[in-house]
């Protein structure tokens, strides 16, 4: 049975949420944190395994240098300072998927700590500081036999593969996040998503969410409006694409807010998400066997990262998405406005890549912005998935140049473009959109407009050269648009002597 | 008064995941009581800004190359189960989830 | 040729290089003592017979063939059941390991491989070396050969009593807190626990992490000098190993010279609580050091009063994560799998019946130090006064080479003596316990017979960290004064043991 919950609105009219996210990213190195095996997800059961990721009698860890570089370079992209020593610890508690019934993890002292990172929703930059990034060993894999679907009630048994244990774990978690309650469940996912296209960038991940390689943790609690008083917080667990990061949010703050509105409790207990049906179900209420009895790892040594090896793994990372769209904007002339409508229009890499082919950066905006955001809106789907790229909007924008199209005549060509009519070459041709530049057609035009003008070439002649623009107009009309525009006036205003 | 209790002695017993028998509790608690009086001896030490030894000797930064050895083969790895299946380690059903 | 068994390291290793005796033959030699003294003394849990057999003839075939074999090939030794050997049944003296072969060997074991040393089978010990008696283990207590109704020592009794029975002339022990000195002298033996980090502990089933010392146990300072050289070293499986040469130990052994060392008694380690004839031995050797040219002075140490209570909050913290890998579900005993139990009470009952009451007991004050609320007072304040330890060491070290005491308060103890009364089998360890907190070398070497029971009495060695050889340089010294004044080793006092088959 699922517990009753709010809408949405109501829950925010009411309460405001308090979200904390714990991100546990797989790192792709080649052997595990603390021992030569390798890492290939879907490898056949327990054939990446060794007596020390198997935890056996007598075996001993010793750090992938890998691992605490990947680690580093997290910290530093997230604007984390660096630890100059720091240890490992033993965080102690008994599971059958965990060779040791400890995990080695970092307690007190964490690699990196004290950062922040940005992220953008609807316009709005939102700042998220970051507590921590530390290291730690992921576990082994339980299989859960004679039950319903996998799943743990009811299982007669479990089967376990310790493939998985061991694999180099950063865990990167926020300080509390507060904003406005609308907001919070997208700037939610706009995090983790963010979070997915660094590790992307730092290559320390290969961030594969339906493998299991990013994993997130939420922790949301509420509290009345006007409150200072944090309420009692849920940890919600296997929250694991941008999509459900997004839904288990809100379906946590609908669910408290309900329990709250009826004068109930909420229980500080960790939550399970289950994806298929949308809602999260009570796992384990925290109690005084979560006694983790942390101490520093006896088997590992401190990691003392010298300065300069910080610095030189901070002169390897890519530019921080912020200094990139300051400086872009630098580049491109933008207002702080426009720069704004192509960040928030998903249509900043789009830009790039159209700026890279040679287009001006404002006729980039122009096409991306207008055009292509309104077909994209239209149809339902991504700008960056209409089908249309940089090199299209590129080759269209090369036409409008040389005169070959004008700004009506290349809307056309994107209408065809999204509609999967084939290259610009083969829309115009297929279309009849090539623009009328030869000077016979346009003289014939001009004299049917002359002809069919008399008032206006009237007004022309006495004195009001201006007039003659409504002329130009007949003649566009006459060429269904497709007339050069520029040639038009010079034809024009030989004939009429102006 | 003790400086532990049955009760603690059995919340210990809980953690430590031992299942104690009322006698072994009844005879534990005691004798805990008795070396706890000993080792509590290290708080007449005044040791305020004395930093603490975690390890004996000060060594930092041990770390290895990120390459790949041979690992066990299936067959050892579970050469040691008490009940295996499928490649598997079989183990009782499970009651928590992680 | 005489007795093979009675022989030592170095002396059975000329015979091989002399063609006068074959590893096999000296193998088998051993086997068969084993065969004819081990129902009383019960040293080993486990003889590898055809393992070792089979070690020993591929040691002659290289021999016959010329290769160059290092001084130790073909020398049997006794490992204590705490080390893994790939495919040889590895108990740590606990019911939770019963028929366990790991499918691996420890660095030291892949050492005395390399090196061509034959090993006879696994030793005895406190169930996961807790414990000074060996009566700890859930496999029946060893009997000091010395007398059948004492103990050896613990926790490596098994190893110590294979050197005095002359099952083994050579042993591996390990040292957490005394566990291969205090066995060495109960036994009238040789035993070094090396510099923390000396030797890999890869393979060590584990007690304390940031105390457990693999090292080597002998007849005489030469053998375990040649021994410490074959398994010590920088191993990167373990990230705690020391990345230096080792020390000189074999020339500082041969050498066996003090004259003009500068030599410390450790003036707390002695006295009250301490047995007559143990601190009489101790004395005399102190004045043979002397004659032969040390200069002898009094230090204090005055944190070491505390070592006992911080060992007793570091060791079992320790050890109660450690030993939280024993829980049925990879390897070991599993109790209760009747497919309605839950994994979690499977693991319950099986720790509940496969540790025994000194692990359960070490299990549970070390999560009681280290649980919340406890921590700072308990495990954090064990730390510091870990470091006051260390410091009172360095400060000695400014004025002499080595520190000496008594290894022992007391000489071995009848069995059951002691079994009642953990804290007082606590107190055995009270001389040899500060090495292991301060990580520096230890050795005991023996010194006499206490007048009061005839049993043996340990002189007990301490070095500055990789300064091993100076424990050599001394116990070789002591040994060969010792033998002019006896004129034999002190093993050769010891009684007869009687021979069944």
């Amino acid at each position: 049975m699922t517990a009753e919950v709010f809408a949405i609105e109501d829950a925010l009219a009411q309460y405001d949420p308090v979200l904390g996210l714990e991100v546990h990213v797989e790192l792709n190195t080649k052997s595990k944190m603390f021992c030569g095996c390798p890492t290939e997800f879907g490898a056949p059961p327990n054939t990446q395994t060794c007596p020390v990721c198997l935890g056996l009698p007598g075996a001993l860890p010793v750090v992938n240098a890998k691992a605490v570089e990947a680690a580093i370079k997290i910290g530093l992209a997230l604007n984390c300072e660096i630890a100059e020593w720091c240890r490992f610890a033993r965080k102690n508690y008994f599971y059958p998927d965990m060779p040791k019934n400890f995990q080695t993890s970092q307690y007190d002292e964490p690699i990196a700590f004290n950062g922040w990172t940005e992220v953008v929703v609807d316009g709005e930059t939102y700042r998220i500081e970051i507590e921590r990034a530390h290291m730690e060993e992921d576990t082994g894999k339980s299989t859960h036999v004679g039950g319903a679907t996998g799943r743990i009630h009811g299982a007669s048994h479990s089967l376990v593969d310790y493939n998985r244990a061991g694999i180099p774990l950063i865990e990167i978690v926020t300080k509390t996040i507060e904003v406005a309650p609308d907001k919070a469940a997208a700037v939610a996912k706009a995090y983790v998503s963010m979070l997915r296209d660094l590790l992307l960038a730092l290559d320390v991940s290969d961030v594969r969410m339906d493998q299991g390689s990013l994993r997130c943790d939420a922790n949301v609690s509420l509290k009345p409006h006007g409150s200072t008083v944090l309420g009692t917080r849920t940890e919600t667990k296997n929250v694991n694409s941008f999509r459900s990061v997004e839904r288990a949010v809100t379906y946590e703050i609908t669910r408290q807010a309900a329990v709250l509105a009826s004068g109930g409790k909420v229980l500080q207990e960790t939550r399970h998400w289950h994806e298929d049906t949308g809602v999260t179900t009570s796992g384990r209420e925290k109690s005084d066997a979560d006694d983790y009895r942390y101490f520093p790892e006896p088997d590992l040594v401190p990691v003392a990262p010298s300065r300069e090896w910080v610095e030189e793994l901070r002169a390897t990372l890519p530019e921080a998405p912020s200094t990139r769209r300051v400086r872009l904007q630098e580049e491109w002339g933008f207002t702080d406005l426009e720069m704004r409508d192509v960040v928030n229009g998903n249509a900043l890499e789009l830009v790039v890549g159209t700026v890279e082919l040679g287009v001006t950066p404002a006729a980039a905006k122009k096409w991306w912005l207008g055009e292509l955001a309104r077909a994209a809106n239209e149809s339902g789907v991504a700008l960056g998935e209409l089908g249309v790229g940089a090199t299209e909007v590129a080759e269209v924008q090369k036409l409008v140049d040389s005169g070959a199209l004008n700004d009506k005549l290349a809307r056309q060509v994107f209408d065809g473009l999204v509609k999967g009519e084939g290259t610009p070459a083969q829309i115009i041709e297929a279309r009849g959109l090539a623009l009328v530049s030869d000077d016979s057609a346009l003289i014939e035009a001009i004299d049917r407009a002359i002809a069919a003008n008399p008032d206006v070439v009237e007004k022309v002649n006495s004195g009001k050269p201006a007039a003659a623009g409504a002329l130009i107009g007949a003649v566009m009309k006459d060429l269904r648009g497709k007339g050069d525009a520029a040639k038009v006036r010079e034809l024009l205003n030989a004939k009429l002597g102006i | 008064m003790p400086s532990i209790t049955r009760e603690e002695v059995a919340h210990l017993a809980r953690l430590a995941r031992i299942e104690l028998s009322d006698d072994e509790l009844d005879h534990l608690a005691p004798q805990l009581d008795q070396i706890i009086a000993l080792v509590g001896q290290v708080s007449e030490v005044a040791a305020d800004d004395i930093p603490p030894t975690s390890h004996a000797l000060p060594i930092t930064n041990v770390m290895r190359e990120d390459v790949n050895v041979p690992c066990l083969t299936p067959e050892q790895a579970l050469s040691g189960a008490p009940a295996a299946e499928d490649q598997r380690f079989r183990v009782p059903r499970i009651l928590e989830e992680d | 040729m005489g007795d093979l068994t009675r022989k030592t390291a170095v002396e059975l290793s000329e015979l091989m290089t002399s063609g006068e005796a074959s590893s096999v033959e000296i193998t088998q030699a051993h086997l068969d003592r084993i065969g004819a003294v081990d129902g009383a003394v019960h040293a080993f849990l486990h003889v590898d017979t055809e393992g070792a057999l089979a070690q020993a003839a591929a040691v002659d075939k290289k021999r016959a063939a010329g290769e160059k074999l290092g001084p130790l090939a073909g020398v049997p030794l006794a490992l204590k059941d705490v080390l893994t050997q790939d495919g040889v049944p590895t108990t740590a003296g606990s019911k939770m390991l019963e028929g366990w072969k790991p499918p691996y060997d420890a660095t030291v074991v892949q050492r005395l491989k390399a090196a061509g040393v034959v090993i006879l089978g696994k030793t005895n010990m406190d169930e996961f070396a807790m414990g000074s008696s060996t009566e700890n283990s859930a496999y029946g207590t060893t009997h000091n050969p010395w007398d059948l109704n004492r103990i050896p020592g613990g926790s490596g009794g098994g190893s110590s009593a294979a050197l005095a029975a002359y099952e083994a002339p050579l042993a591996i022990g390990t040292d957490t807190g005394g566990s291969i000195r205090q066995p060495g002298a109960f036994t009238g033996t040789v035993g070094v626990k090396p510099t923390y980090g000396g030797t890999s502990r890869y393979g060590l089933i584990a007690l304390a992490s940031s105390l457990d010392t693999p090292g080597p146990c002998a007849r005489t300072t030469l053998d375990a000098a040649l021994l410490h050289e074959v398994i010590a070293g920088h191993d990167k499986m373990d990230s705690t190993s020391i990345n230096q040469p080792v020390p000189a130990v074999v020339d500082a052994a041969r050498r066996a010279d003090v004259a003009g060392l500068r030599i410390g008694v450790v003036k707390e380690l002695g006295g009250e609580g301490y047995q007559p004839g143990v601190e009489a031995r101790f004395h005399e050797a102190v004045e043979l050091l002397t004659k032969l040219g040390a200069e002898v002075v009094e230090v204090s140490c005055p944190h070491f009063q505390y070592a006992l209570p911080a060992y007793y909050l570091i060791l079992p913290s320790e050890a109660s994560s450690n030993l939280a890998k024993f829980d049925a579900m990879r390897y070991g005993l599993r109790v209760g799998d009747d497919g309605e139990n839950s994994a979690e009470r499977v693991m319950n009952l099986t720790r509940e019946a496969g540790f025994g009451a000194e692990v359960k007991r070490r299990i549970m004050l070390g999560t009681h130090a280290l649980s919340s609320g406890y921590y700072d007072a308990y495990y954090g304040q064990a730390q510091k006064v870990r470091t006051l330890i260390a410091r009172d060491f360095e400060k000695a070290y400014e004025q002499v080479d080595v520190l000496v005491s008594p290894a022992t308060p007391t000489t071995a103890f009848a069995i059951g003596d002691r079994v009642n009364d953990p804290i007082a089998m606590y107190k055995n360890d009270l001389c040899t316990i500060p090495s292991n907190l301060a990580g520096n070398a230890a050795a005991s070497f023996p010194c006499g017979l206490a007048d009061e029971d005839g049993m043996p009495v340990g002189f007990h060695v301490m070095a500055p960290v990789m300064r091993d050889e100076l424990l050599y340089q001394v116990g070789g010294a002591l040994e060969a004064a010792l033998a002019d004044q006896w004129g034999g080793v002190l093993m050769s006092k010891a009684p007869e043991l009687e021979v069944t088959r």
